[in-house]
């Protein structure tokens, strides 16, 4: 590729991003769903572990409830991409423009999730201030890491959602249902351990699953961060694999149809 | 005759133009699969933490289903009639408000029990959940009283959203701050005093305290108080919803401000 047209997708993506990340920093919903949402969960978490004494340090909750921020972040935002640009009616610009369509919709996608770092730093501020939590991460550094790259991971498992919940005519509704059981299937709060074997293979494939892995075991230590980090990267790039063709096969049909802007 | 006119009819045609979840491919995922999912999270969570046991856990999330209905769909069944631009027509029309108003609970109510229902269900099949089948007439009476109270609440948000410019997000946050101080998943003893007595204020608090007794072998006379104190703080809500309603409704008239949103 040449080095013109790598800097002017870079200029695409970066410029997108910037965006919808200041578009979705304004939005109520999303300040609700990235700040109170997660503060009150963590704080659930929070008053549950102490009060039954049997669950890990309080750290591990806060975490726990910071990605679950990311992923209703990401799913209410990613879900609803496609319909809500239809609503606004800036769908059909944003297909028309030179540059393929996944190209203007993954910044917005991956604005979503990024929105939802707000939701780490709350819990985390949080369970300092009021809880009295230490925060003191094992490995800084490579908890930098393990946030970027799980962000960018739920960023294009969110491609994935905005490709195929537009087939869908009720895409809240089914955002509505998912947010539970990937928070369940990904252990974000529960062990994996604790479900049937067959919920595993759900959580596999999932990127929250392996950033929480990346993300605790960076903070807390007792493994290597860089497992959850290669996984959700290479979860990454299927999820762009997937989310490219469904992408395309969307916007074939509807030029064909004529059916884009139809609700 | 009239005014049960306007309250059967006149709430149940309201209930299905302005709840927005009614249709089946919206009704099934959020107000079913949505608690199905909480009521299996909460669990495995208190299994983890050994908070309590499954039951626990069952009671206080089937019972705080309802507020899906309750407060969700009390606040749509309201606020919507100012974002679908039917309130001044309402308003317009000489029809008992009291009517009008009461008329549109009666459905969320029957929605709420069902969504409870279903919430039981779940854990009696799917978890470590047991009721004896005498249990159920006073666990059916405990519910009617905290889905009819929790409906007062939601009647006092869709009193809000006829004047505030964005109700859900405020509808938003008390949905799921009861799950924090209404004693759904953590014991109000372990909450700090302040949160504890906001919960005691909120609806679903004694209700959900009621059904967890009766679920454990209790009978209703067990329980009298914290079901009276249900009902009480279920028409205080609904009082100040009426009373909200009617003020927003002479101070848009006054002000000429019905139809701004």
């Amino acid at each position: 590729m040449p080095r013109s047209r790598v800097r002017r997708v870079g200029r695409i993506l970066f410029s997108g991003l910037a965006f919808h990340v200041k578009t979705l920093s304004q939005s109520n919903f999303f300040i609700l769903v990235s700040l109170i949402q997660p503060v009150i969960f963590a704080s659930i978490a929070f008053y549950m572990f102490r009060a039954g004494g049997r669950a890990p340090t309080l750290l591990y909750a806060a975490l726990g409830a910071g990605l679950m921020g990311v992923w209703s972040s990401t799913l209410f935002g990613s879900g609803g991409a496609i319909q809500w640009q239809r609503w606004q009616g800036t769908l059909e610009l944003i297909v028309v423009v030179p540059p393929p369509l996944i190209q203007v919709l993954l910044p917005l996608t991956v604005a979503t999730s990024a929105v939802g770092l707000y939701s780490i730093v709350a819990t985390l501020a949080w369970g300092v201030l009021f809880f009295g939590m230490p925060l003191h991460l094992v490995h800084p550094f490579m908890f930098a890491i393990a946030l970027i790259v799980t962000v960018l991971g739920l960023g294009l498992l969110g491609l994935v959602l905005a490709s195929t919940f537009v087939l869908y005519r009720h895409a809240n509704a089914l955002s509505n249902l998912l947010e539970y059981p990937v928070w369940l299937t990904t252990g974000v709060l529960v062990p994996l351990s604790l479900l049937p074997g067959w919920t595993h293979l759900i959580g596999w494939v999932l990127a929250p699953t392996w950033g929480i892995k990346a993300l605790r075991t960076a903070a807390l230590g007792g493994g290597n961060p860089f497992v959850g980090i290669g996984m959700c990267l290479l979860l990454g790039c299927v999820y762009l694999l997937i989310g490219g063709i469904f992408l395309n096969h969307f916007e074939r049909l509807a030029r064909d149809r004529g059916t884009l802007a139809l609700a | 005759m009239k005014f049960l006119r306007v309250f059967f009819i006149g709430g149940l045609i309201a209930y299905k133009a302005l709840f927005n979840w009614l249709k089946p491919s919206l009704y099934i995922p959020t107000m079913l699969g949505s608690p199905l999912f909480q009521i299996l999270f909460f669990t495995y969570l208190g299994r983890f933490s050994g908070v309590q046991n499954d039951a626990f856990f069952v009671v206080g999330n089937a019972v705080q289903a309802c507020a899906m209905s309750a407060i969700y769909g009390m606040t749509m069944t309201i606020a919507n009639e100012r974002f679908f631009g039917t309130l001044a027509p309402l308003l317009a029309s000489p029809a008992n408000r009291l009517a009008m108003f009461l008329g549109r609970a009666l459905p969320v109510v029957v929605n709420g029990l069902v969504v409870s229902i279903f919430g039981f269900c779940v854990g009696l099949l799917f978890l470590h959940f047991h009721l004896a089948l005498g249990q159920v007439p006073g666990l059916a009476a405990v519910l009617v009283v905290t889905v009819t109270s929790c409906t007062g609440l939601g009647m006092l948000l869709g009193s809000i959203g006829l004047r505030a410019r964005d109700v859900f997000f405020i509808s938003n946050a008390v949905y799921w701050s009861m799950l924090l101080v209404c004693g759904v998943n953590v014991p109000l003893s372990v909450l700090p005093g302040w949160l504890q007595g906001i919960g005691r204020a909120l609806p679903l608090t004694h209700g959900i305290a009621a059904a967890r007794r009766i679920a454990a072998g209790g009978s209703l006379s067990d329980v009298g108080a914290l079901v009276g104190a249900e009902f009480r703080i279920g028409v205080l809500y609904g009082l100040a919803a009426y009373g909200l309603f009617r003020l927003f409704e002479v101070e848009a008239r006054r002000r000429a401000s019905l139809e701004r949103v």
